[in-house]
């Protein structure tokens, strides 16, 4: 098995990490920096548990190997909250009551964040879209679509 | 009984944990010297097994060990079943085929376990399988329920001489009578497909074993902490308190969670003990699928008759019910459809007869629903046949035939999966659907919408229904209310949590009685290291059942406090005030203990106390219901198809429900929305596939297709009616499975008006586009 050696930022720090060559983005974020934020719903990119930022773009991180993430930045669910502060769909996901189990959620908080870089003030159908890779079987949706609205309106 | 805290839709307090990642899931733990199990899985799903030989797999670098049944010698055996056959019920027959734990000499379907790898990666035990030689010699595949039931073409169980798993007939009145004084009687052949609970998190187990303490630690992800340590312990010999079991935070359970004594919780535990190294194993999503158990295949033969006016007589239903290759979660599925089959219409005589049959499929259990939608689904699909035929209103001949308040408490003379008679405990039906009627427009959808989009060539249509959801069934829930020293009040249950909320519910169930904040009560579900006794969570029992309990312990350390108070302060309890975490003199606010300082009073270290006292600010509470609670509602749904492609929207989907009092509102909701996210999915996109040979077809999320964001409608409009049960104090009936009953009765009825120029009558609960193109195709041909 080969090893590669590679150096990102994850969640702002840097890091170097010795990775064998089958292992994926979302493992090393699990098994070698301890980050189990982020979550394996099926490891085949079906379902959006493992969604993370990669370069600001939002990534099926087992569908990434890690050997391909050198100089790459990546950001987390646990990357989202600045000095304890909550990002503002953090906020707004609760204020909603938009989190049930919890084990969609990270993936979900990710995609959001990255609709709302690219799009700080996205309609409806627009977040139904950006949300659509991520699977939850808790809640029916309805209550984290709005809350990605309310975090769009509450940033205006 | 809205009060300070309760009945507030305060946003939840586990939230915070969820969202910043830090939560503890199951296949976050990581245990110094961890090795990780594999388990390989039959690709038959009948076979005979000839020949499994693992040496190779041994010698690959990494592999610790393998096993085989043969391997687990005397410690092998089947079951125990984790549900009791319903003996309560006169006639009734049940053949017990206990689940095994790994496979032995036969196959039973596609998936069973036929070997266990322990390695130091999963990755290897995984590549381990390519060296284990597996003969089998493959069986016909027993898939059909009704050929099943003549014993073709083969038997699941040879030692049984029979596929019957199950047969058991009940009766109220006399259908026979009933029938023979009917104007009309109409008779369907209706299915109800399978489905997978797909929680989001697989199922997972990590196992512990301390040589020296003597002690083993369990996590797991299950809906029922206590029975799974109590069948580990006594597998192996142990007492209760040597099996400690965990559940972290659980991505979702919806029903098959609640399963024990399956190849994990058995093999594992013994394991680990053997090797003295602690083990994990998480299932992957294709395993989940093939062998996590999954719900729904029904073949029914119904029967309903009517006077011409549309009021019902009577109905009858025969029905095969697939409990797949075993059947441990005894008959609680086919019971729950027999108790939701008359669902809260007036139905004098009924007769109910469930066929279950083995199959060579993965074992059916609960799923969200459990047994409820089905009967629903059958029931409502006989009222809109009736409908048509004596040519009513959908919505009227429901009115006509809904049970009345003043008819309630009804017995129902049917058992259900709590073995005693069905008892609808209180409601108020109509008032649900007319609700519903009034909030969807309904008079005006019919006599303006409707027809002016017809006018505009669009095919737009409702579905009514009524559903009733049986609900906080026994035996029982306990939990402890503890204050501390800190002044906070921590409390601890058995049941465990998938994801429903309880650690706000409850701590506001308690915030009230106690006058904290809810921040301040800290609740502990499923360790069984803080709490011991109880059942699990499944039948929408949390709140209503473990609540109460909680809720009768919080009244006990309630008086403990004026008792305790009474004595320092030197007033009778009745001048005492309690809120804010502190007691205080009536009107002398300046005299006030802390609740902290209380609780270090209620537990002095010297002195004497007095007879009869207990330390401390604490108490024990239990609640077991006589019969469970039953929750009503309606559900209207407007759908829009475009006849070329068959593509569907639903334009509104509008439920009104009656779940007693609400702890929650903002939570109660997110309940509701789930249910029925799952009902629109069981009804449009998902469906599990079975082929002749018993292959599970739809083994991935690319072949069972959930909703996802874009699939649901733009809102769902939820209306709330509140009939308080009178079994319980706190008034609660369950919700959990409310959006899921309903809805695919709903669909089908909408879909057929909307296509009302075919005069379509679907008799599937499960559609898809092509499903509705080829219903299309059919009737053009024959019009
Ligand atoms: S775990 Fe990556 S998409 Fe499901
Ligand atoms: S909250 Fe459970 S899967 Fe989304």
């Amino acid at each position: 098995m080969s090893f590669h050696r590679i150096i990102l930022t994850v969640n702002g720090s840097t890091e170097q990490v010795d990775v064998p060559g089958n292992m994926t983005l979302l493992q090393m974020l699990r098994e070698k920096l301890a980050l189990t934020g982020t979550k394996n719903g099926c490891a085949a990119g079906e379902c959006g548990a493992c969604t993370v930022l990669m370069n600001g773009e939002p990534v099926n991180s087992c569908m990434v190997l890690a050997a391909e993430c050198d100089g790459a930045e990546i950001v987390t669910v646990e990357g989202l909250a600045q000095d304890g502060q909550l990002d503002i769909v953090q906020q707004t996901i609760i204020d909603e009551g938009g989190v049930q189990c919890g084990f969609c959620t990270p993936g979900m908080l990710i995609s959001a964040r990255a609709l709302l870089n690219r799009n700080p003030s996205p309609t409806e159908a627009e977040i139904r879209e950006a949300l659509v890779g991520n699977l939850c079987r808790c809640t029916g949706y309805a209550r984290i679509i709005s809350a990605v609205k309310a975090a769009a309106e509450a940033t205006q | 009984m809205t009060g300070k805290v309760f009945g507030q839709p305060i946003p939840r307090l586990e939230d915070q944990f969820l969202l910043t990642g830090t939560a503890k899931f199951i296949d976050d733990i990581e245990i110094p010297g961890m090795v990780h199990a594999a388990f390989l899985r039959s690709d038959y799903a009948h076979a005979r097994i000839k020949k499994i030989d693992y040496s190779a797999a041994l010698k690959r670098p990494g592999v610790i060990a393998v096993y085989t049944a043969e391997d687990f010698g005397d410690y092998w055996r089947p079951g125990p079943l984790q549900v009791p056959p319903p003996t309560a019920i006169k006639g009734s027959q049940f053949n017990a085929r206990p689940l095994v734990p790994i496979a032995k000499d036969k196959v039973r379907f596609s998936g069973e376990p036929l070997a266990v790898v322990i390695a130091e990666s999963r990755y290897i035990a995984e590549d381990a399988f390519d060296d284990i030689i597996v003969d089998l010699e493959p069986l016909p595949a027993v898939v059909d329920l009704e050929e099943a039931w003549e014993n073709k073409p083969a038997l699941v169980h040879d030692d049984l001489g029979t596929n019957m798993a199950a047969l058991v007939k009940q009766e109220r009145g006399n259908y026979e009578e009933a029938r023979a004084k009917a104007d009309v009687v109409i008779s369907r052949k209706i299915l109800v497909n399978r489905n997978a609970a797909a929680a989001m998190e697989n199922r997972g187990f990590v196992v512990n074993w301390d040589e020296r303490e003597q002690e083993m630690t369990v996590w797991a992800t299950t809906q029922a902490p206590i029975p799974l340590r109590n069948t580990i312990a006594a597998r192996l010999g142990l007492f209760e308190n040597q099996v400690r079991v965990i559940t972290p935070f659980i991505g979702g359970g919806f029903g098959p969670k609640i399963m024990t004594s399956q190849a994990d919780d058995v093999l594992l535990p013994w394991i680990a003990m053997k090797l003295k190294r602690p083990i994990k194993w998480i299932e992957d999503r294709r395993e989940n699928f093939l062998a996590t158990t999954s719900e729904r295949d029904q073949v029914h033969y119904a029967e309903i008759a009517l006077t011409k006016d549309g009021v019902i007589l009577g109905v009858k239903d025969v029905f095969y019910h697939n409990t797949g290759a075993y059947d441990p979660y005894g008959m609680t599925v086919p019971l729950n459809t027999q108790t939701h089959t008359i669902s809260n219409y007036r139905v004098p005589s009924f007769y109910t007869e469930i066929r279950m049959v083995f199959t060579n499929q993965m074992v059916v259990t609960p799923v969200r629903g459990a047994g409820r939608p089905e009967g629903v689904f059958v029931m409502e699909r006989l009222m809109d046949a009736a409908a048509r035929e004596l040519n009513m209103d959908p919505a009227e001949i429901r009115l006509k035939n809904l049970l009345e308040p003043n008819e309630l408490p009804l017995r129902t003379g049917i058992i259900g999966q709590d073995f005693v008679e069905g008892v609808l405990d209180s409601g108020n039906y109509k008032a649900n659907l007319q609700k519903l009627m009034e909030m969807v427009e309904y008079e005006k959808f019919r006599k303006e919408i409707q027809p002016a989009l017809r006018a505009q060539g669009k095919h737009v249509g409702m579905g009514i229904v009524c559903f009733t959801e049986g609900t906080a069934v026994g035996p029982y829930e306990g939990a402890r209310v503890t204050i501390g020293g800190n002044g906070k009040v921590s409390v601890a249950t058995g049941i465990s949590t998938q994801g429903q909320g309880h650690f706000t519910v409850f701590a506001q169930i308690v915030a009230e009685q106690l006058g904290v904040k809810a921040e301040d009560v800290n609740v502990v579900t499923g360790d069984t290291a803080h709490f011991h006794w109880g059942a699990g969570t499944f039948a929408s029992r949390g709140a209503a059942v473990a609540g109460t309990a909680i809720y009768n312990a919080a009244v006990k350390v309630r008086e403990k406090i004026f008792a305790t108070a009474s004595k320092w302060l030197e007033v009778p309890p009745e001048q005492i005030e309690l809120g804010d975490g502190k007691v205080w003199v009536k009107g002398k606010p300046e005299q006030f203990i802390t609740l902290g300082d209380l609780a270090f009073r209620a537990n002095p270290t010297r002195g004497v106390i007095e007879p009869g006292v207990e330390p401390g600010l604490e108490a024990t509470g239990y609640y077991g219901p006589p019969y469970g609670a039953t929750g009503a509602g309606a559900v209207a749904m407007i759908v829009e198809i475009d006849p070329e492609t068959m593509e569907l929207k639903i334009k509104r989907f509008v439920i009104v429900h009656d779940c007693g009092t609400v702890i929650n509102p903002l939570l109660l909701e997110g309940q509701v929305e789930g249910g029925v996210s799952m009902g629109i999915g069981n009804a449009f996109y998902e469906k599990m596939v079975y082929d002749e040979n018993g292959q599970l077809l739809t083994a991935s999320f690319m072949d069972y297709l959930m909703p996802q964001a874009t699939d649901m409608p733009p809102k769902i409009e939820i209306g709330h009616l509140t009939t308080t049960s009178p079994l319980n104090p706190l008034g609660i009936k369950g919700v959990g499975e409310a959006g899921a009953i309903p809805t695919p009765s709903a669909f089908v009825q909408a879909v057929e008006d909307a296509l009302f120029e075919y005069q379509l009558e679907i008799p599937e609960s499960n559609l898809s586009p092509s499903k509705i193109f080829e219903y299309v195709q059919k009737a053009s041909k024959k019009g």
